[in-house]
């Protein structure tokens, strides 16, 4: 795993049983036996096994599996709402399988905000008294939790509803509110438990777009379970994919996409992996602004900061792709008093015809996330691929 | 041939007649500070003229639920005065209240702490099917020895009688508590105090009045039988009625019992209508 990233909560063995002699299940499990065996031979659940993998500060990580697979379970093992049956989760150099009843509160409290399937409101609470919650349990002052809340409900864009209560609103703004508790903790990693499953599609793809906005702006380390192949390639960094209680595969959307794991994952994506067909074209948007060749650095400068993009394309007579010139590059052309911005431009990116295949993009995106361009046979520019539209489309291919 | 007969009712006698013997302190104790506020709340409910307590009466109903309980409480308590039943009645309104607030005092904790321990759960719901099914008569018995002829005896019996229902129903309405948002309490670190006056408590307080609603029903119905052993209020007045074989008396002194009984039903499920 990334060594070079700060490791947030590492899990290392984690199992879990459920029954009341959990030793002997993890001894047959260690004979080698699996799941429904064990459960024939001692009448208990082995509900996770074995489960390795690390959060790293600032990312989000989405368990992903069907129902049955143990993710519930696991994620109720972080803030041991369910007390493990071995292993180790160690969260800043706590392993909270081996803390107090006090200790947990205390970590529960500085640790982990939880967002619920079915949002878990408190139907006796206004929206704010909601949100205060976290706050309240930990004691914090009055006035200090209400500030906290507020902030946290206008993040949600709930500004106005504070004091409604949660029955008075619809699915999609109760979860808003679940969501808003969570930030107003501010703890340090948010659990989110199907947060979004209950929604209704439309809904549920905005919500998708907001936690993904939320955490880019925030950096909070998030782990997101869901049983929604599209929802994890939309909006993780990083998938754990959990089958029968042990993992079968963690990695990047990429990774799982272009390299499954085994069958397991393989079936799993068959619906997505509409890659052979679609191409280049499908996942292309159109090209918002460019820049022509005779325009100088200042205006071209200007047309960046007008779309507050950070580089853009200049193009030659006919629409022809010169090549793409950086927001840092633009400026230099300008203290160098340079009138043209031909000799600052970069080749460092990919293009494509609009009929290649969409698989083969994945692997274009260079270091620097610059979206891939989509020429036709004149070397015009048709238009570009950015990668979150690569596995939007993938997604949505899935979906039919 | 002759069956040896189990010698229960001389056995429980036997215990009773310890019990009065060796704690008549507390006994007498006890029977010393309820007449107190027996005789405490009879007497300022008495001390306020009629027509005052019906005002107070009769607002409160407006405030806490509709004009048309306002209008039907001052009909019905102004019939009552009519009838020439008014101190009887708050005699009757007097041990109700009393015996009320004991059994919800008792109750509550008891129910709570049903709700969270399994096994005073399985310890208590034989003793509470008890209490309520035994002939609310027989209570009146141990009374007797206890605390005398009168009112102290009524109230020993109404809080027996009528406790069960308070504590099944704290206990239901804890245990309903979705099990979700104690999850949630849970995953953001309340501890259990928190946990029980944040969520379970706020949330069970419908089921709640609905269990002190049905303790104030049973109440009334017990503390008129309870006329049997000298307790004042209507009850007496049927009784006599029975005894003069007096049907037109003891008529008036049921409906009496009726109109209070609405009342007092009424009042308190708008109070917990208007809670939620």
């Amino acid at each position: 795993m990334d060594d070079n990233q700060n490791v947030k909560i590492k899990v290392r063995g984690l199992s879990k049983v459920f029954g009341k002699h959990p030793e002997k299940a993890l001894e047959l499990r260690n004979q080698g036996m699996k799941r429904p065996e064990i459960l024939e031979q001692t009448g208990q659940t082995l509900g996770l096994s074995n489960i390795d993998f690390d959060v790293h500060e600032g990312e989000l990580l989405v368990v992903m599996g069907l129902s049955g697979s143990g993710k519930s379970t696991l994620i109720r093992c972080l803030n041991r709402l369910i007390d493990t049956s071995e292993g180790e989760i160690v969260i800043d150099d706590e392993n909270i399988p081996d803390l107090s009843e006090k200790a947990l509160l205390e970590c529960r409290r500085r640790h982990f905000s939880m967002v619920f399937q079915n949002f878990a409101l408190f139907p006796h609470r206004t929206v704010q008294k909601n949100a205060e919650f976290g706050l309240e349990v930990r004691n914090i002052s009055k006035s200090e939790r209400f500030k906290l809340a507020r902030n946290s409900l206008a993040q949600v864009g709930l500004d106005g509803w504070e004091d409604a209560y949660p029955s008075q609103l619809s699915g999609g703004m109760q979860q808003r509110v679940g969501l808003a508790r969570a930030l107003a903790n501010d703890a340090s990693v948010l659990l989110m438990d199907e947060a979004f499953s209950a929604l209704d599609p439309l809904i549920r793809k905005d919500m998708q777009q907001e936690l993904m906005q939320l955490q880019a702006e925030t950096q909070k380390t998030t782990v997101f379970i869901t049983h929604d192949l599209d929802e994890a390639l939309n909006i993780g960094d990083r998938i754990v994919l959990l089958k029968d209680g042990e993992i079968v595969q963690n990695g990047t959307p990429e990774e799982i996409l272009t390299n499954p794991a085994d069958d397991y994952v393989r079936r799993f994506i068959e619906g997505v992996d509409m890659s052979r067909i679609l191409t280049a074209e499908n996942a292309m948007r159109r090209v918002r602004e460019t820049a022509r060749e005779t325009d100088g650095p200042r205006t071209v400068l200007h047309k960046m900061r007008e779309n507050s993009i950070d580089s853009i394309y200049v193009m030659g007579r006919n629409r022809k792709l010169l090549g793409l010139l950086e927001v840092d590059a633009a400026s230099q052309a300008i203290d160098q008093g340079a009138d043209t911005v031909l000799d600052y431009m970069t080749q460092d990116f990919r293009r494509v015809k609009p009929d290649e295949p969409m698989q083969n993009l994945f692997a274009m995106f260079s270091e620097k996330g610059f979206p891939i361009a989509v020429e036709d046979d004149e070397e015009r520019l048709l238009g570009v691929v950015v990668k979150g539209a690569v596995l939007d489309e993938l997604a949505r291919a899935g979906d039919q | 041939m002759d069956i040896v007969r189990i010698p229960l009712g001389s056995w429980i006698e036997g215990g009773l007649n310890w019990l009065t013997s060796e704690y008549s302190i507390v006994t007498r104790g006890i029977s010393r500070v309820t007449q107190t506020g027996i005789d405490g709340l009879n007497n300022s409910l008495m001390w306020l003229p009629e027509w005052a307590l019906m005002a107070i009466i009769v607002a409160l109903c407006w405030k806490a639920s509709s004009t048309r309980l306002a209008i039907g409480a001052a009909a019905g308590l102004a019939l009552i005065w009519n009838m020439g039943l008014w101190d009887p009645m708050i005699e009757t309104l007097t041990l109700v209240v009393i015996a009320t607030l004991v059994a919800v005092v008792i109750a509550l904790p008891v129910g709570i702490a049903a709700a969270l321990s399994e096994r005073l759960y399985r310890g208590i719901m034989p003793v509470l099917d008890f209490m309520q099914t035994m002939p609310a008569f027989v209570y009146l018995i141990p009374a007797i020895p206890f605390f005398g002829i009168g009112s102290v005896s009524a109230i020993f019996a109404t809080v027996i009688f009528s406790m069960p229902p308070a504590i099944r129903f704290t206990t239901l309405g804890i245990r309903q508590v979705p099990s979700d948002l104690i999850e949630a309490a849970d995953a953001y670190g309340a501890t259990r105090s928190q946990k029980l006056f944040k969520v379970q408590l706020p949330l069970s307080l419908p089921t709640l009045m609905a269990g002190i609603n049905q303790t104030i029903m049973l109440a009334l119905s017990m503390v008129v039988i309870a006329a049997m052993i000298g307790a004042d209020g209507l009850g007496s007045e049927v009784w006599r009625a029975i005894q003069r074989l007096r049907p037109g008396d003891g008529f008036e002194a049921g409906i009496a019992v009726v109109i209070l009984a609405m009342l007092l039903d009424r009042l308190t499920q708008s109070l917990r209508g208007s809670r939620s």
